[in-house]
């Protein structure tokens, strides 16, 4: 009898269909904005879920490892392929000893972002979107950037340059972290020249990272680079279920947004791909491209091109500026050669034309 | 609050009735006018967070078809939930999705892939709900999906029958055996018969209790369990009053309920098998359906032993043999074509009840016999102690 008490007295076994205990004990603890989840409406419906292949046909092959549906720019926050050559040169002024004055004004807030089709992300943003706004200057100016906090927690802007120790954006050194309300201003020159970024170091870092506060810097060279076609793309990734593991990678947020709407580049001419890894939870991320060899910039700080490869890899935060020409038209993948990520959606493709892009 | 009164009723006491009745009821009337009022206007004044809300998906079955992969989900969380996507061994894949993505509570969804499985390896299989909720299923041993033809129901019909009627049929030859024993042995046999059925009851138990953890939470798995599990013995106890009489008719009505009870057990356990080889979980080879069949012989002696001392017609025996054994085949077909955690959870505590309602019978038939103490202790546990050993074989 005693063996039938302690059958009964058994725990059973978390179920295999439900989500992980971590996300749903936080979910019925609904200690929302206390607890640091973001607002998050409801989900709106999907539309009709289109049939297999029906627009997978640009990939030419009937079982197509693609999200299913089209994502709504509007909740993406942008237009992936307009996101690829938008700068923000900020507003200039020239200061009294002849310097160049850049200034920016950036928002911190939680936004619902869609990453896939359907799929929904709680995001905290700069201006609203993820990556936030890439931002451009020249070697040697003055960079202003008025930092507003319009989220639900602290939040601070660190930028990777050469700067003074108040001016770095993290917890307990000059203003430290910036509460929500708060706001302050940060003023560095924007040195050295190359390609940077930018992004919250609060507490817990892992955290403000994944959720979305990061974007693209690029210090252009005083004497600049040779006119190509510039692309910016930012390796990265979701964790939706916050478990610690990501379940969606991309370039520039959006699983296989390039894959359905491929990247159009003109034949020969000389593309230029600004590379910034900011992939969280998984130790590196990479990029192959198909048909072609490009040359690396690492960090984009030297003039000089050091490798001449079709594939290299980022820890996070590590970034190269990639140099190519296509010789041939037609189709060209690119994606990460961790074949894993380009499943998750870290795959798009070149369109290469002879034609108007 | 009505007051019970101990004066009986008066001749006028129509009034009395309907006042009685209307304050039974008037609960009813107000707790529905609640639910319209909440309906209406929502729950005021609760704490309502902006957070998602709990979702949850139960991935109730999976179906391999060459070539493709049908998931058949149930919402049995609280809220809708939407499926924004689908993958297949952490790679997102085309899908279609009826009749809708956005499933209400309780409602049923099915996700079809065509994917390239590979036959007798593992896939993975997640949906993503809109919010980012993953949830999974692991197919351990991919195999096609059991179609009901003519192929499939031969396999079933064979397997029930190899490891419930023939192993049943076996275990009634024991019959004349049991009756050129001396009578002090009797109670030996039967207290062996008692233990054996006990076994076999708490191993269901344990069963439906693990099952019961697969069962999405709405259904409440361990509720079916106790539903099942009390629900068949008071039940059986309430029908055994009716019929059972004294003496011979007693023990032939107390045999043909151990052949009831063991039949309602095998249906259950012919659903968890034929479940178990239809979802690929198992590769049911020789050794494992020789064990059941070692173990399920023992059934065949529970039925008869109660009735060793009776004159009994041949049409009896295989009549409490067809009772006991043909169930397995039926739970096989179930489990094969047609699974639900629900129904396997539901089946195999009915099973365990009626066997406990069983177990309960043959003590009280014992109480009045004139078997030794000494005999029917060490039948009891010999009956516990067969189980374990023959169980040893069938390590699912």
């Amino acid at each position: 009898m005693q063996a039938l008490v302690n059958l009964l007295a058994r725990r059973p076994r978390r179920r295999s269909g439900g989500p992980d205990p971590g996300r749903r004990n936080l979910l019925r603890a609904g200690l929302g904005a206390l607890g640091g989840m973001a607002a998050a409406s409801l989900a709106p419906a999907l539309r009709a879920v289109a049939a297999p292949g029906s627009e997978g046909h640009s990939l030419g092959h009937p079982h197509a490892n693609l999200t299913v549906g089209e994502v709504n720019l509007r909740r993406v926050g942008f237009d992936p392929l307009a996101f690829l050559t938008t700068w923000d040169r900020g507003v200039v002024r020239r200061l009294p000893d002849g310097r160049v004055l850049r200034e920016f004004k950036i928002v911190a807030y939680d936004r619902e972002i869609e990453i896939a089709p359907g799929l929904l992300f709680p995001a905290w943003t700069f201006n609203g979107t993820v990556p936030g706004p890439t931002l451009r200057a020249t070697e040697g100016d003055r960079v202003r950037v008025h930092f507003i906090n319009a989220g639900t927690h602290p939040h601070t802007m660190h930028f990777h340059g050469i700067h003074t120790a108040e001016m770095d954006g993290v917890p307990g050194v000059g203003p430290g972290e910036i509460r929500p309300g708060g706001s302050f201003t940060y003023e560095f020159d924007a040195i050295p020249f190359g390609l940077h970024l930018y992004h919250c170091h609060a507490l817990p870092l892992k955290r403000h990272i994944h959720k979305g506060l990061y974007g693209v810097f690029i210090v252009d060279p005083r004497q600049g680079r040779p006119p190509a076609r510039e692309l910016v793309m930012v390796m990265n990734a979701f964790d939706t279920n916050f478990d610690g593991e990501n379940e969606v990678y991309a370039a520039n947020t959006v699983a296989f947004y390039y894959a359905r709407h491929p990247i159009r580049v003109r034949r020969g001419e000389l593309v230029r791909i600004y590379l910034v890894n900011m992939t969280e939870f998984d130790p590196i991320n990479s990029i192959h491209i198909h048909g072609n060899f490009f040359h690396v910039y690492r960090t984009g700080t030297s003039l000089t091109t050091a490798e001449y490869t079709d594939t290299i890899m980022l820890c996070q935060a590590e970034r190269a500026i990639l140099e190519l020409r296509f010789p041939y038209p037609g189709r060209y993948m690119f994606h990460a050669h961790q074949s894993e990520f380009t499943e998750l959606g870290w795959m798009g493709m070149f369109e290469v034309t002879d034609g108007d892009v | 609050m009505a007051t019970s009164e101990d004066r009986p009723p008066e001749p006028a006491a129509g009034g009395r009735a309907l006042r009685r009745w209307a304050w039974g009821i008037l609960p009813l009337v107000l707790l529905a006018v609640l639910v319209g009022v909440f309906l209406r206007v929502g729950v005021r004044g609760v704490f309502q967070t902006a957070v998602p809300p709990v979702e949850e998906l139960a991935i109730e079955r999976v179906v391999l078809r060459p070539g493709t992969i049908v998931i058949h989900l149930v919402n049995s969380g609280p809220q809708p939930v939407t499926v924004s996507q689908a993958l297949v061994d952490e790679a997102y894949w085309q899908f279609t999705i009826s009749p809708d993505a956005t499933i209400p509570r309780l409602g049923r969804a099915t996700v079809t892939l065509a994917y390239p499985w590979v036959e007798g390896e593992s896939h993975r299989l997640r949906v993503l709900s809109s919010t980012g909720v993953v949830f999974e299923r692991t197919i351990e041993v991919a195999t096609p999906t059991p179609t009901p033809d003519a192929r499939y129901l031969t396999t079933f019909t064979l397997l029930g029958t190899y490891v419930g009627v023939v192993p049943v049929a076996l275990g009634l030859l024991w019959l004349p055996f049991l009756r050129e024993l001396p009578e002090r042995w009797m109670g030996f046999f039967l207290s062996l018969t008692a233990g054996l059925l006990l076994f076999l009851g708490a191993d269901a138990v344990a069963e439906a209790l693990d099952l019961a953890a697969s069962v999405p939470s709405a259904f409440q798995g361990v509720g079916l369990v106790l539903l099942g599990v009390v629900g068949a013995a008071v039940i059986l106890a309430a029908v055994g009053r009716r019929v059972a009489g004294e003496g011979l008719s007693r023990r032939l009505a107390l045999a043909t309920f151990v052949a009831l009870g063991i039949g309602l057990h095998n249906l259950g356990e012919g659903l968890a098998i034929g479940a178990a080889y239809g979802a690929g979980k198992v590769a049911l080879g020789t050794f494992l359906i020789l064990g059941f069949a070692v173990h399920n012989t023992t059934e065949g002696l529970a039925i008869v032993a109660p009735v060793s001392r009776d004159p009994l017609r041949l049409r009896t025996l295989a009549w409490w043999g067809a009772l006991a054994g043909a169930p397995t085949i039926a739970g096989a077909w179930v489990g094969g074509l047609a699974y639900s955690p629900v129904l396997g959870t539901l089946f195999l505590a009915v099973g365990a009840g009626a066997i406990f309602q069983v177990v309960y019978e043959i003590i009280r038939l014992m109480g009045g016999g004139r078997a030794s103490a000494g005999y029917q202790v060490a039948g009891f546990v010999a009956g516990l102690l067969v189980m374990y050993l023959t169980g040893l074989l069938v390590a699912v």
